[in-house]
C-alpha cells in the first residue's frame, strides 16, 4: 500500500471544491478554444496588425522583465537588506499598484509623466521629449504594474536565504557589491526566476494601464491586449481568433520556460 | 452535496430576477456620445412618470449590442451607427428608427498649444492627434473622412472611444482630436473647435429600439416616444445633435 | 611574515547585558573558550569578528580592529561557524576559494591554492561537490580549509565538532590539532568539549555568565577547575567551602546504601539521577548538593541495584581531595 493510500481518502468536500475551482479555470479557456473559428487563425496571424501587435507585446515584454531585473532586483535587496527609516512605508507603496486598477494606473502615469504631467510637463519642456505614444511609454507602463510582483517575489527570496551567508562572505574578504554578485544573487536566484515570469506574465497581459498611458497605435503602442479589445468593439469573431493566438503563444513560452527553470519536485 | 452547490449558485440569479415591484424601473443602454442628452432625457421621463426609475449604461456600442444579445436584463437600446444596432437584430422588439445625427468635428484643447488654426494644420506631421479606433463607429467616420480629405499625417494613437479621444485632448496629452460634433459641445470651454471640410457629408446616424427582453415594454416604447418626440429632439438639439 | 610587531591578540570585549572578558595569545597559541550554554562564548566570537556592537579594544598582530571601528571584511579572520554555512550554490573548490578570490587573487591561481587545502585535508577529490552532496564530517573539513584559506591573522572556530559522530569527530580533532600546529596566527575555539580543550588548546579561557571564572593552561584548569561546568567536563568534582575549593576524582567516592560509618569526613545523601557506563566502570550522577560524580564497578552496580531514583549515600577519603584557595 503506498504511503498516499495510507493516509486514507481525500476528504470529499475538498475533492469538490477543488474541482469547481479547476472548472471555472478551465471551462473559459476550453470554449476559447473550441469557438475559435480556426480557419480563419492561420490568415489572421499572417496579417501586419496581428504581426506588428505580436512584435510590440514580446519586445515590450521582454524589455518589462530587463526593467524588473534593472531597476526592481536592487529595490528588494534594499528592502530586504538595509534598515533604512520608512522601509515600511516604502514596502507598502510598493505593493500598491498590485491592487490598483489598470486603468487607474493609467491615469496615475499620464499624471507623472504625461505631456502635461507633473514631471512629464518639464521634461518636455527642456528636453522635447514625450513619452505618450511611444513603445517606451508602453514599456513604461507595464514596469509601472508589473514590478510589484518581482520585487516582492525577489525580496521574499532574499529574506529566506538570510543574511547569513551575507556575513560569511564578508568573514571572508568579500566587498558588499562582491557579496551581492556571488552569494547573494545566485541564491536568491529562484526567487529572481519566478519574480521575472511573474512580471513577464503581468506585462503580457496588462492592457488598461497601456491604452490610458501609452495610446493605442499598430507598430508602436499597439500590443496584441490592446489590439484584442479594440478588435472585440467591431468583430468579436476576430477579436476570439486573436485572443487564442496570444494565449497559444503565451502557453508556448510558458512551457518552455517551465522545461528550463520553473520545475518543481 | 452537487445538488446543494447548484443551489448556491442559482440562487442569487433567482434573488436578481424578483423584487422591484415597489416603483418600475427601466434601463437604458446608450452609446457614449449620448452621454449628457440622454441623461436630460431620462430627468424628462422620470418627471413624466413620477413612479418610474431611468437607470441608464453607456459604453461603446459594439459592447452594448452584445450585452444585448446576450439578454442583459435591459429596455431600450441606442447605438451610434445602424451597423452595431443591425448586429443586435435578434434582440429588438420593433423596427429601429433614427432620432439623431452626428457629424466630426476636429477639437484642440483650450490653450491650442500647436497653433492650430485649421484641419489643414494637421498635414504638417508636427500636431500629435488622436482618433478613434476603426472598428469604433466614431473611428469609422474618422476614417472615412481622413480618406476623403487626403490627410497623410498618421494619428498618435487609436482611442477605443470617443470619450477617450476627447479626454485625451482635453488633458493636453494630444494637440488635436476627431470627435463628434457633440462631444465638443458637451466639452464646452475645454476645447477649441474646427470644421472638417466634407465632415457633412459622412453623417453619423443614431437609430433607438426597444428590446425583446424588456419586462416594461410600455415604457421601453414610451422612452423611445419621448426621445422621438420634439422635445426630446429639442435636448438633442442642444447636445449638438442634428435632428431626421 | 615573521616580525617583530607581532604580538598575538589582545583583546577587552563588552557587550552590555551578555559578554565581559579579555582575552590574550601570543601568536600561534590555540586558546580554547568554554562553559555553559549562554556563558557568552559565541558572542566572544562574533565580537571580535566585528559582527556584534561591542565596547573595548581588539589588537591583532600590532593593528588595532577597534580604533577607527574596522568592518568584518576589513578584519584578517577566518570564521568557521557552528553549523558550517557552506555557500550552497558553490562546489566545495568554490567555497574554499572564496576567500582567495575576494581578496583580489586571480582565479586560477585561487583554485590551485583551494586545491591545495582540500588536498591537506585529503577531499581534494571531492572538490567539484557542493555542499549537500558532502557528509557533515566533510563539509567540516571544508568549512575549516575556507577560513584558513586566506591566511587570517585570526581563527574563530564555534563548534567544530558538534554534530558530527564520535568517530569522525575523533579523526577530525587529530587533523585540525596538526593544522593549528602549523597555523602562525591565534586560535580562538569555542568548545563543549573537554577533549578538545586538553588536546587542542594551550591555554583555556573558562566564561560563565558573560566573564571570565577561569584562565590558564589546560592542565591547571582541568586539575583545578574553579566551576561545576569545567569540573564535570574534565570527570571531577569540585564543591567550594568558603574561599577554598576541594576536586576529586569520581573514582575515588564511595557508594552505599546505608550511612557510611568510620573517618570519611566528607559525605553527601541523595538520589542516583543516572547511570551510565564510563569506561570500565559505571558513572553515576548523584543528586547530592551540589550533584556529584561516582565511579563504580559494574558489579557493584549491580549489586546496589544502582537504578535511577535509588537514594545512595557518597563519600569520599580526605587524602584523595585536593584543596586550593580560590584565587
Amino acid at each position: 500500500m503506498s504511503q498516499q493510500a495510507a493516509l486514507g481518502r481525500p476528504p470529499t468536500p475538498l475533492v469538490a471544491l477543488a474541482a469547481v475551482a479547476a472548472t471555472l479555470l478551465v471551462v473559459p479557456l476550453l470554449t476559447l478554444v473550441v469557438d475559435t473559428p480556426w480557419g480563419s487563425f492561420f490568415s489572421l496571424l499572417g496579417s501586419e496588425a496581428v504581426l506588428d501587435a505580436l512584435r510590440i507585446t514580446a519586445l515590450t515584454s521582454l524589455l518589462t522583465v530587463v526593467g524588473c531585473l534593472v531597476l526592481g532586483t536592487p529595490l528588494a535587496w534594499l528592502l530586504a537588506r538595509v534598515d533604512f527609516p520608512g522601509r515600511s512605508l516604502l514596502r507598502a507603496a510598493v505593493t500598491v499598484p498590485l491592487v490598483l486598477p489598470p486603468v487607474v494606473a493609467g491615469v496615475a502615469l499620464v499624471t507623472a509623466l504625461g505631456r502635461n504631467g507633473v514631471v512629464g510637463g518639464p521634461l518636455h519642456d527642456a528636453f522635447g521629449v514625450t513619452l505618450p505614444y511611444t513603445t517606451t511609454a508602453v514599456v513604461i507602463a507595464h514596469t509601472f504594474v508589473s514590478m510589484p510582483f518581482y520585487v516582492l517575489s525577489v525580496e521574499g527570496a532574499l529574506r529566506s536565504s538570510g543574511e547569513r551567508y551575507d556575513v560569511v562572505a564578508a568573514t571572508l574578504g568579500a566587498t558588499r557589491w562582491e557579496t551581492l554578485r556571488r552569494v547573494t544573487l545566485p541564491l536568491a536566484m529562484p526567487g529572481i526566476l519566478a519574480g521575472s515570469a511573474l512580471a513577464w506574465a503581468r506585462s503580457l497581459g496588462e492592457f488598461g494601464a497601456t491604452i490610458t498611458f501609452a495610446g493605442n497605435y499598430p507598430g508602436t503602442t499597439q500590443t496584441m491586449p490592446s489590439l484584442i479589445y479594440t478588435t472585440l468593439q467591431g468583430d468579436p469573431e476576430v477579436a476570439r481568433t486573436l485572443s487564442m493566438i496570444l494565449l497559444v503563444a503565451s502557453v508556448a513560452i510558458l512551457a518552455a520556460l517551465r522545461n528550463r527553470w520553473l520545475t518543481t519536485p | 452535496m452537487t445538488r446543494l452547490l447548484t443551489l448556491a449558485l442559482l440562487l442569487p440569479l433567482a434573488a436578481c430576477g424578483a423584487g422591484d415591484d415597489a416603483a418600475s424601473k427601466i434601463t437604458v443602454l446608450a452609446a457614449a456620445s449620448l452621454t449628457e442628452s440622454f441623461t436630460t432625457l431620462a430627468e424628462e421621463f422620470e418627471r413624466e412618470h413620477e413612479d418610474v426609475e431611468v437607470e441608464l449604461a453607456f459604453d461603446s456600442s459594439a459592447t452594448l449590442a452584445e450585452q444585448a444579445v446576450g439578454g442583459a436584463p435591459a429596455d431600450v437600446l441606442a447605438t451610434a451607427d445602424t451597423a452595431t444596432m443591425d448586429s443586435a437584430a435578434d434582440a429588438l422588439a420593433a423596427d429601429p428608427e433614427i432620432f439623431a445625427t452626428n457629424t466630426m468635428v476636429l477639437v484642440t484643447p483650450a490653450d491650442n498649444p500647436a497653433g492650430i488654426t485649421s484641419y489643414d494644420d494637421l498635414a504638417t506631421g508636427d500636431v500629435t492627434y488622436v482618433v478613434c479606433v476603426d472598428t469604433a463607429p466614431c473611428g469609422k467616420v474618422a476614417a472615412t473622412l481622413i480618406a476623403a480629405t487626403g490627410l497623410a499625417a498618421e494619428p498618435a494613437s487609436l482611442e477605443v472611444d470617443v470619450k477617450s479621444v476627447l479626454a485625451k485632448v482635453i488633458s493636453g496629452e494630444a494637440d488635436a482630436g476627431l470627435v463628434y460634433a457633440t462631444d465638443a459641445v458637451a466639452a464646452g470651454a475645454a476645447v477649441q473647435t474646427f470644421e472638417i471640410p466634407g465632415a457633412a457629408e459622412v453623417v453619423t446616424t443614431y437609430p433607438i429600439a426597444p428590446l425583446d427582453q424588456s419586462e416594461e415594454a410600455d415604457l421601453a416604447q414610451e422612452f423611445v416616444d419621448l426621445v422621438l418626440a420634439e422635445s426630446g429632439q429639442q435636448i438633442l438639439r442642444d447636445a449638438g445633435f442634428g435632428t431626421p | 611574515m615573521a616580525d617583530d610587531t607581532v604580538t598575538g591578540l589582545h583583546a577587552t570585549v563588552a557587550v552590555p547585558g551578555r559578554l565581559d572578558a579579555a582575552v590574550t595569545a601570543e601568536p600561534g597559541a590555540v586558546v580554547a573558550v568554554i562553559g555553559p550554554n549562554g556563558a557568552g562564548k559565541t558572542t566572544l566570537l562574533r565580537a571580535v569578528a566585528g559582527l556584534v556592537e561591542m565596547q573595548g579594544e581588539i589588537t591583532v598582530d600590532g593593528e588595532s580592529w577597534t580604533t577607527p571601528r574596522r568592518l568584518v571584511r576589513e578584519r584578517r579572520l577566518g570564521y568557521v561557524f557552528q553549523d558550517q554555512s557552506l555557500f550552497p550554490h558553490l562546489s566545495a573548490l568554490g567555497n574554499v576559494a572564496f576567500g582567495l578570490r575576494a581578496r583580489r587573487t586571480p582565479r586560477r591561481e585561487a583554485e590551485a591554492a583551494a586545491h591545495g587545502w582540500l588536498e591537506r585535508f585529503g577531499i581534494d577529490d571531492l572538490a567539484d561537490r557542493r555542499p549537500g552532496e558532502l557528509s557533515g564530517g566533510q563539509a567540516q573539513r571544508v568549512a575549516i580549509a575556507r577560513a584558513l584559506a586566506p591566511d587570517p591573522a585570526l581563527l574563530l572556530l564555534d563548534e567544530p565538532f558538534a554534530g558530527l559522530d564520535v568517530g569522525v569527530a575523533t579523526s577530525l580533532r587529530l587533523e585540525l590539532a596538526r593544522h593549528l600546529r602549523d597555523f602562525a596566527g591565534v586560535t580562538l575555539l569555542v568548545t563543549h568539549d573537554a577533549l578538545d580543550a586538553l588536546t587542542l588548546a594551550d591555554q583555556v579561557l573558562v566564561l560563565d555568565g558573560g566573564t571570565v571564572a577561569q584562565a590558564g593552561t589546560p592542565r591547571e584548569v582541568a586539575a583545578r577547575p574553579r566551576t561545576d561546568h569545567v569540573a564535570r567536563l574534565v570527570g571531577l568534582n569540585v564543591i567550594r567551602d568558603g574561599d577554598t575549593y576541594r576536586s576529586f576524582s569520581p573514582r575515588a567516592v564511595t557508594v552505599s546504601l546505608n550511612r557510611p560509618e568510620g573517618s570519611a569526613r566528607h559525605q553527601w545523601a541523595g538520589p542516583v539521577v543516572s547511570a551510565v557506563p564510563h569506561g570500565d566502570a559505571v558513572r553515576l550522577l548523584v543528586a547530592a548538593d551540589p550533584d556529584l560524580l561516582a565511579d563504580v564497578t559494574p558489579a557493584a552496580a549491580a549489586e546496589l541495584g544502582l537504578a535511577p531514583g535509588q537514594q545512595v549515600w557518597l563519600s569520599v577519603k580526605e587524602t584523595a581531595v585536593e584543596a586550593y584557595a580560590v584565587s
